[in-house]
């Protein structure tokens, strides 16, 4: 029990950065097999984007991840929502739903409803395709380019 | 005597627990393992097919790959997925973790089940054909 406090305080501070008005950046995940898993189909997205109960959620129903099977079984699935438990974002849900796709948030919504042209979307297809806009996703780097 | 004959058994049956293969070599083990010839143009026709059976999504194996293996595709995200005949992409076919993997998850998504070792064995054959 004495561990909640420190990771509470560890959560926090981790996204602290995350969390402020400003979400220039965001750590890119570093962990080797969350890299290898999770990249084929997209970027991989930082684990700070989502609270631990997102990926808790998702990693627990990949065989039917947005439409697709993306299936992990054994120690490599249970390594990887570990590692992005451990370094997700605080939960702002405030007991509602919880969210799975980063592109649902109301800050997302907030940061992206105005200053995306239409262009620009139908060329990135989906709000998922983050470094077709931001060209530095992959870095951490969110700001504006 | 005994071990002799179930050893190459036990090898057919769990291909996960080898490594690295050669397309030739992965399509030998398919086909023992369905106990039939392979046929690329049925590889072929289940490849181009819309299927009804798996997630709405992705209704054939060309929502991603497009209808030519030698083809750069794109996931449903618009990440480019290189081509899959081995011919225009070496690395293909060359890992049995890998491979069954992938036909676990994209034979789910489009067919609603797993391939079996005959379609397995029936689309490499295609594949490999290029
Ligand atoms: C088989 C392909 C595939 C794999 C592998 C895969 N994903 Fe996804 N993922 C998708 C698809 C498809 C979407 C929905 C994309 C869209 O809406 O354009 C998605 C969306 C997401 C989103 C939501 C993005 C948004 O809109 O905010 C997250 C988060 C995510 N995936 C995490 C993961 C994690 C973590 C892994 C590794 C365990 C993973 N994905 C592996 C296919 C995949
Ligand atoms: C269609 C283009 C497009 C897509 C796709 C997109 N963004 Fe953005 N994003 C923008 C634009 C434009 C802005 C506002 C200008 C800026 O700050 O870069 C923005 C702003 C942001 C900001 C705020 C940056 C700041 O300066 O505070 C974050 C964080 C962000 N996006 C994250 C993401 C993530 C994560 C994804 C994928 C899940 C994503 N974006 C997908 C275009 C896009
Ligand atoms: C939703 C998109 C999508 C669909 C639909 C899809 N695939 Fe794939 N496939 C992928 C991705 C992504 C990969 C992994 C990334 C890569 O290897 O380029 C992959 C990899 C593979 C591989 C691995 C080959 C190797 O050795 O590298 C095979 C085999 C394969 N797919 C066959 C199929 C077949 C057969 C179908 C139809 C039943 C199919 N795919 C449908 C996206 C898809």
């Amino acid at each position: 029990m004495k561990i909640t406090p420190f990771l509470a305080v560890a959560t926090i501070a981790l996204s602290g950065a995350a969390h402020s008005d400003e979400m220039e950046y965001m750590p890119p995940v570093t962990h080797a097999a969350t890299l290898e898993e999770c990249s084929a189909c997209h970027m991989v997205y930082p684990a700070g984007f989502l609270p631990p109960q997102s990926w808790k959620v998702m990693m627990g129903t990949l065989d039917d991840h947005f439409g697709e099977d993306a299936g992990l079984y054994g120690e490599t699935r249970a390594e990887i929502e570990a590692y992005l438990v451990a370094n997700a974002g605080r939960d702002r849900s405030k007991g509602s739903a919880v969210p799975l796709r980063i592109s649902d948030l109301p800050w997302f919504r907030h940061e992206h409803e105005e200053e995306v042209s239409k262009r620009q979307f139908e060329k990135a297809k989906s709000w998922a395709n983050c470094n077709a806009c931001h060209k530095q996703a992959e870095q951490g780097i969110f700001e504006d380019d | 005597m005994k071990y002799l004959l179930v050893l190459p058994f036990a090898l057919l049956a769990y291909p996960a627990a080898a490594q690295s293969t050669s397309p030739a070599d992965l399509l030998a083990q398919y086909s023992a393992e369905a106990g039939a010839e392979a046929s690329a143009e049925r590889g072929q026709a289940l490849f181009m097919a819309n299927h009804t059976g798996g997630k709405p999504d992705t209704p054939s194996c060309t929502t991603c790959h497009t209808t030519d293996p030698k083809a750069t595709g794109q996931a449903r995200t618009g990440k480019p997925v290189e081509p899959l005949a081995p011919s225009s992409n070496p690395e293909r076919f060359t890992d049995v973790k890998f491979v069954e993997k992938w036909f676990g998850r994209n034979c789910n998504s489009v067919l609603g089940r797993d391939c079996t070792a005959a379609e397995k064995a029936d689309v490499l054959a295609w594949l490999d054909s290029f």
